[in-house]
């Protein structure tokens, strides 16, 4: 975990956005047990509110779970379902930007289209 | 579980007025922020609530009860200041003991690992320490005393990068096992930003800001952009600080923004940080005076 303390994004959100991408890249799996609020606050001088703060948000989303006496552990399904929000928001958070930036520099939709083609050669020869 | 209401507290030394009715409230079991530039009235104002020094006018109360010359009141707070109050012959261990007679306990175990950790030698006379061990020794003793309020003034004063990292996270570990409230006054506000929960801001001698970080930050602003675009925008607006880089100019602002105005492509809103807001906000204030 690291976090950017100079980025205008707020602590909790950044605990919350931290575990999510550790859980979705398998840092933590389903079933696993997430640090405790204990070791992140003391890891990362963080008030102990502020980490309770973005777990809970994970706890809304149906991510983590609280096992009593135990601690926070990633729930069955997490991943998928961080999958599947990932690709909901996907054409919001990446499409439309791509769009437009490809628009201020003048560049057509084929031009583009061929771009994306290119991305995707470039992807196979890389692998 | 009590809580410290500190009312309309003002002090003057001879025609000099140190704090001028300063009203604030501190929650059990919370992390406070106590920030202010060199002169503001932090320690007087941690002194007077721990009564160490009486207030010109006003009271601290915890919860009905005066805190002034209240034994009982007094041993559930601890003050540490940069005065050494402990004299120089003696040994840290006996100091600590000292600690444990007037509060009634004191956590040795906790006290073992902290000086182990540290590296204080108990048998080691506190005049023959340094600065920085004299501020060691000090955060020792505020971490292990029973006490249910902790104020601590410039605590980590001559201490490393290395012992201010170890504090911080001894300082978290202690709260997490037995929450208390803490009240840190100090410089170095990038250390605790995250560490505090709210924060009391004061500038000569008068309550700034008295507020959750979260929420002061979130009501701070940098715009940047084209000059006259920036000034546009942010006209009217609390405007607490400018910079300017060439034909790019960034305007502070503290509080709302117009939403009404529509932000124009060519400018961008940040949000400041805790330290930048700090500065801004005390900044200004003397400039203003000056004039």
């Amino acid at each position: 975990m690291q976090f950017n303390f100079d980025s205008t994004e707020p602590i909790y959100q950044q605990v919350a956005a931290q575990l999510e991408e550790a859980i979705f890249t398998g840092g933590f799996n389903e079933d696993d047990q997430v640090p405790s609020t204990t070791e992140i606050s003391k890891q990362f001088h963080i008030n102990p509110a502020t980490v309770l703060k973005g777990m809970n948000l994970l706890v809304a989303k149906d991510l983590i779970e609280k096992k009593r006496g135990l601690g926070m552990f990633v729930k069955q399904g997490a991943k998928d379902k961080i999958m599947h929000q990932r690709r909901e928001s996907f054409y919001s958070d990446y499409v439309l930007n791509l769009v437009q930036e490809a628009q201020k520099l003048g560049l057509t939709q084929d031009k583009l289209e061929q771009l994306i083609s290119r991305g995707y050669q470039n992807d196979d020869t890389t692998r | 579980m009590t809580t410290l209401h500190v009312n309309h507290i003002s002090q003057h030394f001879g025609k000099h007025q140190v704090l001028k009715d300063v009203t604030m409230t501190l929650e059990p079991q919370k992390i406070y922020g106590l920030l202010g530039r060199n002169g503001a009235g932090k320690s007087t104002l941690l002194n007077i609530i721990t009564n160490r020094i009486f207030p010109s006018s006003g009271d601290v109360m915890l919860d009905n009860t005066e805190v002034f010359e209240n034994d009982d009141c007094l041993s559930k707070m601890y003050l540490m200041s940069e005065a050494n109050l402990y004299a120089e012959r003696l040994k840290v261990r006996k100091i600590f003991d000292l600690v444990q007679m007037s509060y009634g306990q004191f956590d040795w175990p906790l006290a073992h690992e902290l000086a182990g950790k540290f590296q204080v030698n108990l048998e080691e006379r506190f005049g023959r320490l340094s600065t920085g061990y004299h501020s060691i020794v000090k955060l020792i003793i505020a971490l292990c005393v029973p006490a249910d309020y902790i104020f601590l003034d410039e605590p980590v004063l001559g201490l490393d990068a290395n012992h201010r990292e170890l504090f911080y996270q001894e300082l978290l570990a202690a709260y997490e096992k037995r929450p208390r409230t803490f009240v840190i006054s100090t410089h170095l506000i990038e250390e605790i930003a995250n560490l505090v929960e709210h924060v009391f801001m004061i500038d000569d001698g008068q309550l700034l800001a008295d507020e959750d970080v979260e929420e002061l930050i979130a009501r701070s602003y940098a715009i940047t952009g084209p000059r006259p675009a920036v000034l546009a925008y942010t006209e009217g607006l609390n405007v607490v600080g400018e910079e300017s880089l060439g034909q790019i100019t960034t305007n502070y602002v503290f509080g709302t923004l117009d939403d009404t105005r529509i932000i124009p492509d060519s400018v961008t809103i940040e949000h400041l940080d805790l330290q930048k807001l700090f500065v801004y906000l005390t900044n200004g204030r003397h400039q203003q005076n000056e004039h």
